[in-house]
Formats: structure tokens, sequence, C-alpha cells
């Protein structure tokens, strides 16, 4: 578990009411997801109502509360980082036969580097 | 058959009354009469069903069957099952074959259940009313013009119309008691961490947990223990020794059933915002409660009223996470056309989700952002402790707490599916459980006009046994589960 850091005091906490066409745009992009000028405008107007909602949290007083970001108070297990049975390299061929694209055991994608 | 209870599936199945073939048959036979009125299932592969079932057939035969063996279950389409398509109702996996089984799908086949398909639902459990869906809406058999609920809700559908006798389900804000309640069935959202969520597509990690739904408590219990257990290749799966889920559905109590049991009746349940007829079926459900044994407590649940807001920051901000791996490299939809690697993943993720999908991968994405994250986020999760905190200090009170699932009944196919905010609100009961990690169980409790109603019972931790119980010995007295919706009778 990631042992929770207390904010300091002096941390500004920005409120966004709503948000704006260009901000959309900005989300879409870091989510890597084309996004239309009118997918834009109408996402906005539905983001925007969700928002409102989301904003009730807003006016609640919790400081001091540590977040909770899990529903059960456990540590997370670990193992060694060794392949077991299940994770053989036969079983290659099955997850690849599955790819748009593949060759010689590699995933193909478009090329990055010229 | 179709009216038969699992154990009495099992005991007919014993006596080699019926045969797992003959009983896989009859279903698939009911699925290919009936399921074009409800598109409750995505995929059905009848030769790989039957033999599992001749499989079922020789186990038996052999005197090694056990409680679920030869029983066809079907499986909501968001489990991964070796060889079947696995689409989670979305076009980025309509063309997904799983090369490996999840656990819990491992886990009824080694019990020698038979999968008799998949089921329609919400795309990646993304909706309350299973009309997100990329194979479209799945409809309500007790009225076709209505939603079944969601996100399961082609498993609620497919059990309603007994086109299966039972069939998984996975609740992240209430996607297993919601439809059960819709479509009259029982549906129980286990304790996080009793369910193995491996193999299962993940929606929000720290909220999903993997359920059962069947008309009666009893057949809830049986499918549980099934389904629970350690696994671990979870690593949020809890490692504790397994339990009897029938055991107290099965004891013969001395005196009333429910004796000694405290309910607490939340007031933030049982307000202004239910449909008043709703209401009364509560009442007269508390009121043989009471005949049971039960006691009730007023309780408190002062910041219930904060659990939509909070689930809509936390469920979307682990969804934009969990749903990064769909790039269209590895398996699933890839664009046809691009200009380089980023424009193959923001066209093949564009046409590959649907909008709500992106709707949520975009407020997640921004509440996760730079500048934003402890206006929302963080807040979001001291919410959740704040919420979670209630419950703690109403068990203190009570065993168990008890109000409606829903507060009104099926609504009609698009009344609010363009309001986004308007579906989310149709969850107000549902998601705090899931906050909190809580299990939950809905039970049928009585119908408005021709529609069900649901009755929602809340548990503490790895209280499932003593919840099955509670909706056991209610449905002894009230067995509306028994009623099958006109026209899928036959």
């Amino acid at each position: 578990m990631i042992p929770y850091k207390p904010l300091p005091s002096n941390t500004s906490v920005i409120f966004a009411m709503s948000l704006t066409l260009e901000q959309v745009r900005r989300v879409a992009q870091l989510a890597r997801i084309e996004i239309s000028d009118d997918e834009a405008n109408s996402t906005l107007a539905q983001l925007n109502s969700i928002f409102a909602l989301i904003e009730e949290m807003q006016s609640v007083d919790t400081q001091g509360i540590e977040p909770m970001a899990h529903a059960q108070e456990m540590m997370q297990r670990l193992r060694d980082d060794l392949p077991d049975a299940r994770d053989s390299g036969e079983r290659r061929a099955a997850f690849q036969a599955i790819a748009p694209e593949t060759a010689e055991g590699l995933y193909l994608v478009p090329k990055v580097i010229e | 058959m179709i009216s038969s209870s699992l154990q009495q599936l099992a005991e007919a199945l014993g006596s080699k009354a019926i045969s797992s073939v003959e009983l896989t048959q009859l279903y698939l036979d009911r699925i290919a009469r009936h399921d074009a009125r409800l598109n409750a299932y995505i995929t059905i592969d009848a030769e790989a069903s039957l033999s599992q079932a001749r499989l079922a057939d020789q186990r038996l035969a052999r005197g090694e069957g056990g409680p679920l063996t030869g029983i066809p279950i079907a499986q909501k389409d968001i489990f991964c099952a070796k060889g079947w398509r696995t689409t989670c109702a979305s076009r980025i996996l309509d063309n997904f074959v799983s090369p490996y089984d999840a656990t819990v799908i491992q886990r009824f086949a080694d019990a020698g259940a038979v999968l008799l398909g998949k089921t329609n639902m919400d795309e990646f459990a993304m909706g309350s009313s299973n009309e997100t869906s990329y194979y479209g809406p799945v409809r309500n058999p007790w009225d076709l013009d209505c939603v079944p609920g969601g996100s399961s809700g082609g498993s609620a559908a497919a059990v309603a119309a007994r086109l299966t006798p039972a069939a998984t389900g996975t609740d992240t804000g209430g996607s297993i008691r919601q439809p059960a309640a819709l479509c009259n069935l029982t549906g129980i959202k286990p304790t996080y961490g009793v369910v193995s969520r491996w193999g299962m597509i993940a929606f929000a990690s720290s909220l999903d947990q993997a359920g059962a739904l069947a008309p009666s408590a009893a057949d809830c219990a049986r499918l549980l223990n099934v389904m629970a257990g350690f696994d671990e290749r979870d690593s949020t799966s809890i490692d504790r020794p397994a339990e009897d889920y029938c055991r107290e559905i099965d004891s013969r109590p001395n005196g009333l059933p429910l004796a000694g049991l405290k309910i607490g009746l939340p007031k933030q349940f049982l307000g202004e915002g239910n449909d008043p007829q709703v209401m009364q079926l509560i009442e007269a459900a508390i009121a043989d409660y009471e005949q049971l044994g039960a006691e009730f407590v007023d309780v408190s649940l002062p910041n219930m009223g904060l659990s939509v807001a909070a689930y809509y920051v936390i469920a979307p901000a682990e969804a934009s996470s969990n749903l990064a791996r769909f790039d269209g490299v590895r398996y699933g939809y890839r664009a046809p056309d691009y200009r380089d690697l980023n424009d193959m993943y923001r066209r093949s993720r564009a046409q590959g989700f649907g909008a709500e999908v992106k709707r949520r991968i975009l407020i997640g994405t921004y509440v996760l952002s730079h500048g934003y994250y402890d206006a929302y986020y963080l807040q979001a999760q001291r919410i959740r402790r704040l919420i979670a905190n209630d419950f703690s200090e109403a068990f203190r009170h009570c065993d168990l707490l008890l109000g409606p699932t829903i507060p009104s009944p099926a609504f009609k196919l698009g009344d609010k599916a363009a309001d986004p905010v308007q579906m989310y609100l149709s969850d107000i009961y549902t998601i705090a459980v899931n906050l909190a990690g809580l299990p939950g169980v809905s039970t049928p409790c009585g119908f408005v006009g021709k529609l069900p109603a649901g009755l929602q019972l809340i548990g503490n931790y790895f209280s499932e046994a003593r919840l099955l119980n509670a909706a056991h010995r209610y449905q002894q007295v009230k067995p509306w589960h028994l009623q099958l919706p006109p026209g899928f009778a036959e």
C-alpha cells in the first residue's frame, strides 16, 4: 500500500465549475480519443451537467479524513517475479493469433522512428 | 422444468429424470424461440454447450456430480471464456475470442456446470438500463417497452424469462441488484474480494465484484458456493476459509425463523424520492419481516446523498486507467485508416468505444489530470470513507439494513438515455454499498402494475449467508419470485 501523505495546508484547490470546449479537446487528446467539433460540443454540455452533480462534494468538509482508495484495508500481496507454468511460451501463438498485426512473435504498429 | 430451483434440477439430473444434454437443449430451444424479443444473449454456441453437457452426463453417470453438475448457466459477456467470443458489449472487442478462462468461468467448469451462452450488458458495464450495448438494448420480459436495468440486463432478462436457470453478473454500482429488482429476481453482490476478478474485464477495479442472479435466494447461495474462493491471480482476492453460503438457509430454526435479527431502516432510503407504490410494498415487506421475528430500528447514513457524486469521480477515474489497454495493438478493434501511431490509437478508440464509455473515460481523465486531482479524486475518496464510516456506525445498532433497491419500477426504453445524470441517479441506493465494499442482496417484493419492485438488504462484511437467509425466509412467506412474466411461461 502506498502510505497516505496529507496535503500541505497551503495547497490551493482549483474548483472548476464548468469545462471549456478547449478543455474537452485537451482531455480527449490525453485519453487518445479522436473527437470532432460536433462531438466536442455535445459532449461539453453533458460533461458539464455531470460535473454539476459532482460539485455537490465540494461543500463537504473533509479535513483530516484519510482518502479511502480501496474497499478493503489490506496489504497488496506480492509474489516472486517469475513466470509460472501458466505463462509458458507456448501460449504466445494463442495470444498473438487475436492481434491485429504481428510478425515473428512481435506486435506491429505504425512506424514511430524514421 | 423451467420453474425448478437449482436444487430440484440437481435432483432431476442425479435421478436421471433428465440428462444434462436434454436440459441444455431445452434452454437452447427456449432461447431460439424467445430471445428475438429480448436480445438477452450476445453469443450462443450450441455445440460448445452441448459438448460440455455430454461431459457432465458422463460425470453424473460415474456418480461424481456436484450441486451444479450438468446445469446450464448463462455468463455475462464480461467474463473471458476460452474459445468464446467475449465482447463486453463493445465494438472494440467485437472480434475478441478469449484465449483463456476467467477464474469464475473455470470454477463453474470445474463444478460441471454448462456454459449456456454469453449475455448482453451495458458496454463495459457502464450503464443502468442496458441501452449502451453495441449489440442493441435488452428488453424487460415483464414489459417489452421497458428496460431490464443494467448493467447485467441481459443476465437478468434471460433468467426472468427462464431462458436460463441462473446467470452471473457483475456489480460496480448496482449492476446486479438493480436489474434483479426490475426483473423480479434475487441478485447478490458479495463483499468485495470474495469472488475473483481475474479474467473479468475491469471497469472500476476498487468497486467491481462478481455475483449471481437467479429466481431465489437459495439458488444464489448455491451459485455463490461455486463462485467464491481465494484466487492468487487476483491481488485483491481475500484469503479466508471457504464457507457454505447455504448453511443458514438449510438450517431448521426453533421458533420464528428470523427471531433475534435486528434490521436497520436508514431514513435516507425511505424518504420522499421513492415511488409511493414502491414504498407501500416496502412497508408491507417490513410487516412481513416482523411476522418472521425480525426487530426494526431506525438508523441514519448521513453521507449517503453524496454517494452518486463520489462514485462518478472514482469509477470514471479507474475506468479511464483500465480502458487505456484498448489501443488496437494486442487485441480487439484497430481502425482501418490512420496516419501514425497516435492517430491509430485515437481512431481505434473513437470508433471502438460507444458514447457513454467515451464520456466516462473523458471524465476520468479530467479528474485525474494535473490541478484537479485533489479537488475531485482525493475529495471523492475522503467522502468514500465518510460513507463507509456511516455503515460501520449503523451496524453497531443492527445486523442488516433494509430499503428499496431502486426508487421506481423499470422505466421505458429511451426515457433516460439522453440525460446521463437522470440515469446515474437511478443507482442512488446501490452505489454506496460498492463504495464501502459491503455485500447486498435484492429480492422481489411485489408488483407496481405489471412491473416488479425490489427490496435491498445490506449486510456487514462477509455476512452473505445471513443476508441470503433473510431473503430466503421472506421468500418462503411471499413467493413473488415464482411469478413468471406472461408470454414466457410456455
